[in-house]
């Protein structure tokens, strides 16, 4: 029995060798097509619909016709899309295109593919590492974001501002830089105050409860400064609940971030005011540093704020994930 | 135990004794700490207003009609937790997930391909039957990897645990359909005319449910036998398996439930955040209940008033401004003070410190 088990494991053993030989001479031939070979590690599609669209704009753009061959690698874990990386070094791509889990444990893994000649392209989130080891990151200003709202709120004009700040799952970037903003009008000003300040995790139904809670304590405000689409969403729930008027016109202004296509449909419906931009569509940017070479290191997406005033229809579908 | 009950009811102070060492005690002592705690704090929490919401009708509102209304989808868990607790000796850490797959069923049968669908594709009794059938597959999933692979209920959970959310997003192809009819709201929110949110009707009926399932049907004594010594109970002519396998699927109907629930009251989903953690909260009810989460003996009302004890606590928190990155940790601490006060072990030492500082009473305990 032993030795028949023996004789099974020698077998499989030097089948899969055999057809790992193979498939690197599959991978070998696919190099002269003359495509360049990406790998991409992302995060998980499903995390998020910004992640979602992120994926999409990917895969739309590097494609075959657009003469790319690329491979994609999802995970939320850090070790992970390092063990894929490793994987990409060896497979010989030509580029690497990193959306890393975690900031930290990149070093090797890119000296790595430094001197194998692959270039390094970050994408959505930067790393702790040093700036030579890649080519490009292009990322999203989050605290550019909580910047542009906040100004956008300022050019109101209200005698007052009593703010319900609804935050996201503490500590993230998009949590810092949209919160650091608001923080920082509301210290400086005497008419900027900031009634109830807590996280709701970027849960819609969270947000609904502690609104709901300001609610119940008679407590007065006029404007909604929710982090993020879903959590503007459970807000404006709990109003309808209370009756409370909402929106363009409405007692309480309301301000989302991601602009999801509902929620951009929201404004113009003017039941929301603001819905501030997080751009996901990074593909474009890396297409043009990959055919025309890179300019600068770190490369800043544009991002939008909207208002409800002046937001089109053709806003949604350009600017709707 | 019985026969000591009654007779303890002949004297007024036998009977505070018993009601102490009673396991429902320790809930009802923690929901009546923080109903305290509020009344000291700011009594203008208690207060209920009748007004009219933005559909012209008039609902009730406040802070005690929030905890009742939240707590809805927790109460329905904790009573399917208990029974898995209680026959299987382990806890489901699944069914936050599965709650995400049961919401995206119900999108994926109302939408149909279509992700924002100006009317229903199918009635909404249709979209709940088959989700609850959905979960209660997933229920099972569970149950035989416990009951027949004997694989210990925390570990076969764990698989949906990590899939479930994963699971729900492929149910709707990575869309995030959002259902703008006003019939489907009812269920989470209100039905016109209703001055009551409908999540508290429906667990009212899962309540009368679980209440007639356990008064007309042997499912509390199989439980309770299965979970303090299968092989007994098997020599006695219970099927173990059977009735591990079926408290699985009674946990995935109440899966069902609280994920139309959740569903419903935002009437769109968001696979990574919905019911994120609740699994947490349905096993502390379980254990807030004072049930031994090693299973064995239950006690269904203790983990109910759990479930409404921790919602309670939560909406304290948010009524007291308590700082965002130490929300948790409040928690915790709370949690913390009353889940060591009602384990049996420490309530035993408290009892004998009893007997040591007052020896009149210990007397009349022994008697119990």
């Amino acid at each position: 029995m032993k030795k028949f088990l023996r004789t099974l494991i020698a077998g499989t053993l030097a089948l899969s060798m055999a057809l790992g030989v193979a498939a690197c001479a599959a991978k070998k031939q696919a190099e002269d097509n003359g495509l360049i070979k990406v790998g991409i590690i992302n995060n998980d599609p499903n995390e998020s619909g910004y992640r979602t669209a992120n994926d999409r704009d990917m895969k739309a753009t590097f494609t075959e016709a657009n003469g790319y061959e690329a491979s994609f690698f999802y995970s939320l874990k850090n070790e992970d899309q390092i063990a894929a990386a490793q994987q990409f070094v060896q497979d010989e791509v030509d580029y690497l295109l990193i959306s890393a889990a975690g900031t930290s444990g990149w070093d090797s893994v890119l000296q790595d593919a430094k001197d194998a000649g692959i270039k390094v392209i970050l994408f959505d989130r930067t790393i702790d590492a040093d700036e030579s080891l890649y080519e490009a990151s292009i990322v999203s200003d989050m605290a550019q974001e909580g910047q542009t709202a906040v100004d956008w709120l300022a050019s109101q004009n209200l005698s007052e501002y009593n703010i319900i700040h609804i935050q996201g799952v503490m500590g993230s970037s998009a949590q810092i830089g949209r919160s650091g903003a608001l923080q920082d009008m509301a210290d400086a000003n005497d008419n900027w105050n900031i009634v109830k300040q807590q996280t709701a995790e970027w849960n819609a139904e969270t947000a609904q409860q502690i609104v709901q809670s300001v609610i119940d304590a008679g407590t007065e405000f006029n404007v909604i400064y929710a982090e993020n689409d879903d959590m503007a969403r459970g807000a404006v729930q709990a109003l309808d609940a209370a009756n409370i008027s909402h929106g363009v016109g409405g007692d309480v202004i309301i301000m989302g971030f991601d602009c999801n296509s509902w929620a951009l449909e929201e404004l113009v419906a003017g039941n929301w005011n603001y819905d501030g931009q997080c751009n996901p569509f990074q593909a474009s940017y890396i297409d043009n540093i990959i055919k025309n070479g890179a300019t600068q290191k770190v490369v800043i997406m544009e991002e939008r704020g909207f208002d409800a005033a002046t937001i089109t229809a053709d806003d949604v579908t350009n600017f709707g994930i | 135990m019985s026969s000591n009950t009654v007779k303890n009811q002949r004297s007024l102070g036998n009977m505070a004794k018993s009601v102490i060492r009673k396991q429902i005690f320790i809930p009802i002592a923690a929901l009546f700490l923080l109903v305290l705690f509020n009344l000291i704090a700011d009594p203008s929490f208690f207060q209920i207003s009748y007004q009219p919401n933005s559909e012209g009708f008039n609902v009730l509102s406040g802070n005690i009609i929030s905890i009742i209304d939240r707590a809805s989808e927790l109460v329905i868990l904790a009573i399917g937790m208990t029974l898995v607790t209680s026959a299987s000796g382990g806890q489901d850490i699944s069914v936050g997930a599965t709650i995400a797959i049961a919401g995206s069923v119900v999108l994926r049968v109302l939408c149909g391909s279509n992700t924002r669908p100006e009317t229903l594709q199918a009635p909404i009794i249709v979209a709940f039957l088959v989700c609850a059938v959905v979960s209660m597959i997933f229920g099972a999933f569970n149950g035989v990897l416990v009951s027949w692979f004997k694989i210990q209920p925390m570990v076969a959970t764990l698989i949906l645990f990590t899939a479930g959310r994963s699971i729900a997003a492929w149910i709707n192809n990575n869309e995030l359909p959002v259902i703008s009819d006003p019939k489907f709201a009812y269920y989470g929110n209100f039905i016109p005319g209703i001055p009551v949110p409908t999540p508290v009707f429906i667990s009212i009926l899962c309540m009368i449910a679980i209440a007639l399932a356990l008064k007309f049907t042997n499912l509390r004594l199989y439980c309770q036998s299965v979970g303090i010594n299968p092989n007994s109970s098997r020599l006695n002519g219970i099927n173990p398996q059977m009735i591990k396998f079926i408290s699985f699927v009674i946990l995935g109907l109440c899966v069902a439930v609280a994920g139309f629930i959740k569903v419903s009251r935002l009437s769109t989903i968001n696979y990574s955040v919905v019911a994120k953690d609740i699994e947490m909260d349905a096993i502390l009810a379980v254990a807030l209940g004072g049930n031994a989460l090693g299973g064995g003996k239950f006690n269904m009302t203790a983990s109910i008033i759990g479930a409404y004890v921790i919602q309670f606590l939560t909406t304290t928190l948010y009524k007291y401004d308590v700082n965002s990155e130490a929300i948790s940790a409040y928690k915790a601490v709370v949690v913390i003070i009353l889940v060591v006060l009602s384990a049996p072990i420490v309530r035993e030492k408290l009892g004998e410190f009893k007997k040591k500082i007052i020896p009149s009473k210990a007397v009349s305990k022994e008697a119990v």
